[in-house]
């Protein structure tokens, strides 16, 4: 046992590195803009059609690179793509809401986590890489589930604990599972390995695909990860790890957390990229330059996207604690990515105010109507067979159900 | 900087918990009312009132009656707690009374998750009660580490649910320590590891296990498991005070649920010692931890149909845990159940049943076999989560099963 006096001095030290963090935190790069209306295009280059590809222009602010070279900053698209990456946007922040909603009237319990504001980074993604590619992320999964092709009832009903919801009904807010799509992960940065085997896979059986493995700032600290890049980088994989920094896990700013909050350049030996992760055709641009990337067979990247969580952590946490409300104002207000490309579609007469007030609506009823629908499933049926399918082979399973009393125990032979 | 997001979180899990007592009745009658209610006509299987249970000292006179405490505690006083109140009182003497004890672990510098380290970081200092970034592996190698230098590291697992990436340094690092280092006579004993465990009513898969007998596999680790804000001050202080790394479970459910008069001064209570809570004849129920309320009213009840005396014993320390209390007990009564949470399979249940099979003297005592009430062997589904673990109705149906056999 040291006297105090000694523990003092010996302590001074880390006390004086622990300032130093603190100062850290005040000043934490995120350097690319977080601007969600900040790409140009040149009016009179757009096409009359629907279908018909023009350029625009990025920021010069939207990438920073690690040993690598920055992706186009020209980015081709449609009148069409841009009207869907809102629709989709939109959809998303709906389901949340209604989510949001249904978990204020107890009918969603357990945990629950909204990806409200970081909308830009599911769209894009999806926007960017094909159906036979695959995605991998954490508990913030709904947007992403819904984006690999879920529909909003069955994420709903899966809140719900219906049986019809997307697995069952049995793992709620953080197990949502899809085709090309693997969870949905409540280990913080268990998926980033899971998702090196998954790009391995893909690689292995050819075909050009590619793995999408999302994490957090908090999660980039976890061992796996480290293991995670170290494999795919001896072996050459295809998978584009990505953070999705958004400035905190649960309470806990970057700066507490790691000792370079530069996620981009976790990967030591893989190139990184930083992404303005509000701004979906950013997020487009880099992913689809990544998925090139994995195509010509230069292995992974590491790419983070610079976002932000509008709500708590989880339904829980009202996340107004350990941030500033100007903070969240100032990101709502200035930085949100559905209405940054709401502000595009508009200048570059993509489409009318009426046109997108018109997508809008078909989105809250479309959200409406499968939130309806989700609340009308059937709960799972209360059968030894649902409780223990996927458990145990069948004719293992126990004996009985136990009852309010002993005479309402259920006894079966299988 | 309170953290209160951590706070809210508590609330929210616990406040479930004070609303779930089985959902039994309601997996069977009604597929309507999916979540864990008791429905309106239940006879057994009513929610567990701590304000009347005879398991919590509601006195300060019977609180300081345990002949556990030491003459000086007895003659002291006490003041109310709630289990996760008992466990920062422990951590607060500990980190008063000794300049090597330290407290890490995700946003305990904040209060944590349950508000168990809450004001801990501002009256000792951020650095020796400070936030780890998200790395169970390296929590626990860094604390093992500063245990074999001579410090008393407190971690701590956000939630049992979360051990996993740590348990090759628990298993192959802490446990093996003092043996693999010989003469040198380094050893990892200052270690204690606190995670929150069990069931809420709606943890699903990650939030509600109850990883307990994994750790009891390990020759090396001290498993330790509170019934009560009396008991988890007085064994955690043990815990931390002792030279063997332990392993500290909290149930989760009792953080604010379970409310007694708890003695404010230091005191330890003995490791590896079971606690008898009422004697009986007939038949000898083994529990801890949070089953231990269930037990209690299913005793009562079948006490008073059966008119049998039932005996129960709480182990609190799983691992290593007390053969001869059990031993002595089920001589005594002929007749055995154990309870708990965790899985069935390869669960504590399954140690003591071989164990009572395998002392000859009590072995001949026996007049039924062994029987254990235990969580399924299943992964905990986001509904029905109370419907796994064991309720009062199954527990009362295994103490008639034993005697009428
Ligand atoms: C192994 C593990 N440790 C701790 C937790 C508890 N936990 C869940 S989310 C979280 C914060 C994660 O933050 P980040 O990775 O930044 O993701 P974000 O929530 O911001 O999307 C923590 C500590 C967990 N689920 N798993
Ligand atoms: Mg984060």
């Amino acid at each position: 046992m040291f006297s105090r006096a000694v523990r003092i001095s010996r302590a001074a030290p880390i006390r004086a590195a622990a300032q130093r963090v603190h100062a850290a935190s005040i000043v934490s790069r995120r350097t690319v803009t977080t601007n969600a209306a900040s790409a140009q295009v040149d009016k009179s280059s757009i096409p009359q059609s629907d279908e018909e590809p023009f350029s625009v222009r990025l920021s010069d602010e939207s990438f920073e690179t690690y040993e690598l070279d920055p992706p186009p900053y020209t980015l081709e698209v449609t009148k069409k793509q841009l009207k869907q990456m809102y629709y989709d946007m939109v959809v998303v922040r709906q389901m949340e809401m209604a989510a949001d909603r249904l978990y204020k009237e107890k009918k969603i319990r357990g945990f629950c986590h909204l990806s409200t504001g970081q909308e830009a980074v599911a769209v894009g993604i999806e926007h960017a890489i094909q159906k036979t590619d695959d995605v991998i992320t954490s508990y913030r999964c709904h947007g992403f589930a819904y984006m690999r092709g879920g529909t909003v009832r069955s994420i709903i009903g899966e809140l719900l604990g219906r049986r019809e919801g997307i697995a069952y009904g049995k793992g709620g807010s953080m197990h949502m599972f899809t085709k090309g799509f693997y969870g949905g992960n409540g280990i913080v940065g268990a998926q980033v390995p899971v998702g090196a085997g998954l790009a391995f896979a893909q690689k292995y059986t050819g075909g050009k695909k590619a793995t999408v493995i999302l994490y957090g700032d908090g999660a980039s600290n976890q061992g796996q990860v480290f293991e995670a890049f170290n494999m795919a980088k001896l072996w050459n994989l295809p998978a584009l790890f990505g953070c999705e920094n958004n400035k905190y896990g649960m309470g806990t700013s970057a700066a507490r957390s790691s000792a370079l909050t530069d996620y981009y350049k976790r990967g030591q030996y893989i190139p990184g990229l930083k992404v303005n992760g509000m701004d979906v055709l950013a997020v487009k641009a880099a992913v689809q330059y990544g998925k090139r990337w994995t195509e010509e067979d230069n292995g992974p990247l590491v790419l983070e996207y610079v976002t932000y969580r509008y709500g708590g952590h989880s339904m829980s946490d009202p996340g107004t604690t350990y941030r500033t409300r100007e903070e969240i104002q100032r990101m709502r207000s200035t930085n949100d990515p559905i209405a940054g490309l709401k502000q595009h579609i508009l200048d570059w007469g993509v489409a009318s105010e009426d046109e997108l007030k018109g997508l809008d609506k078909q989105a809250r009823n479309h959200v409406n109507e499968e939130v309806a629908a989700a609340e009308a499933m059937p709960h799972p049926e209360p059968t030894p067979k649902i409780l223990f399918e996927d458990i145990y082979v069948r004719g293992s399973e126990p004996q009985f159900i136990r009852g309010r009393t002993p005479d309402e125990n259920f006894y079966f032979s299988n | 900087m309170k953290g209160s997001p951590m706070r809210a979180l508590s609330r929210a899990l616990v406040r479930g918990s004070t609303l779930t007592p089985s959902a039994s009745a309601a997996f069977l009658v009604s597929s309507r009312q999916p979540y864990s209610t008791h429905p309106p006509n239940a006879k057994l299987n009513l929610p567990t009132d701590y304000s009347t249970t005879p398991l919590l000292f509601q006195t300060s006179q019977s609180a300081l009656a345990n002949p556990e405490l030491s003459p000086e505690v007895r003659n002291g006083t006490t003041k109310r707690m709630n289990l996760f109140q008992a466990v920062n009182d422990a951590l607060s003497i500990a980190l008063a009374e000794d300049e090597s004890v330290l407290i890490f672990g995700e946003d305990v510098a904040f209060g944590g998750v349950f508000r168990c380290t809450g004001k801990l970081a501002e009256t000792y200092g951020g650095d020796r009660v400070f936030n780890t970034p998200l790395t169970e592996q390296g929590i626990m190698g860094f604390a093992i580490g500063a245990a074999a230098e001579g410090m008393r590291p407190v971690a701590e697992i956000q939630f049992a649910d979360y051990v996993y990436p740590a348990f090759d340094q628990l298993v192959n690092e802490a446990a093996k320590f003092r043996y693999r280092d010989g003469a040198c006579k380094r050893n990892a004993g200052g270690l204690t590891v606190r995670m929150p465990c069990g069931g809420v009513g709606h943890g699903a898969l990650y939030h509600s296990q109850s990883p307990e007998s994994l750790f009891t596999h390990i020759p090396g680790l001290r498993v330790i498991m509170p019934r009560s804000p009396l008991q988890a001050k007085g064994l955690l202080l043990s815990a931390i005070r002792s030279n063997d790394p332990c392993v500290f479970m909290e149930p989760k459910i009792l953080y604010r649920a379970a409310v007694e008069q708890v003695p404010t001064a230091a005191y330890a209570l003995p490791l590896s010692k079971a606690e008898v809570l009422k004697e009986g004849s007939d038949v000898t129920i083994v529990s801890y931890g949070q089953p231990l309320y269930k037990c209690e009213a299913a005793l009562r009840q079948a006490e008073k149909d059966m008119g049998v005396s039932v005996e129960l014993i709480d182990l609190r320390t799983v691992y290593p845990w007390d053969k001869e209390a059990v031993f002595k007990s089920v001589r005594k009564t002929g007749r055995c159940l154990v309870v708990h949470e965790a899985m069935i399979n390869a669960g504590i249940g399954a140690e003591v049943a071989a164990a009572i099979q395998g002392d000859p003297q009590t072995f001949v005592r026996l007049e039924a076999p062994v029987a254990r009430v235990a969580g399924f062997s299943i992964h905990t589904p986001l509904l029905y989560e109370a419907l796994n673990a064991p309720d009062i109705a199954r527990i009362y149906d295994n103490i008639r099963k034993v005697l009428e056999y």
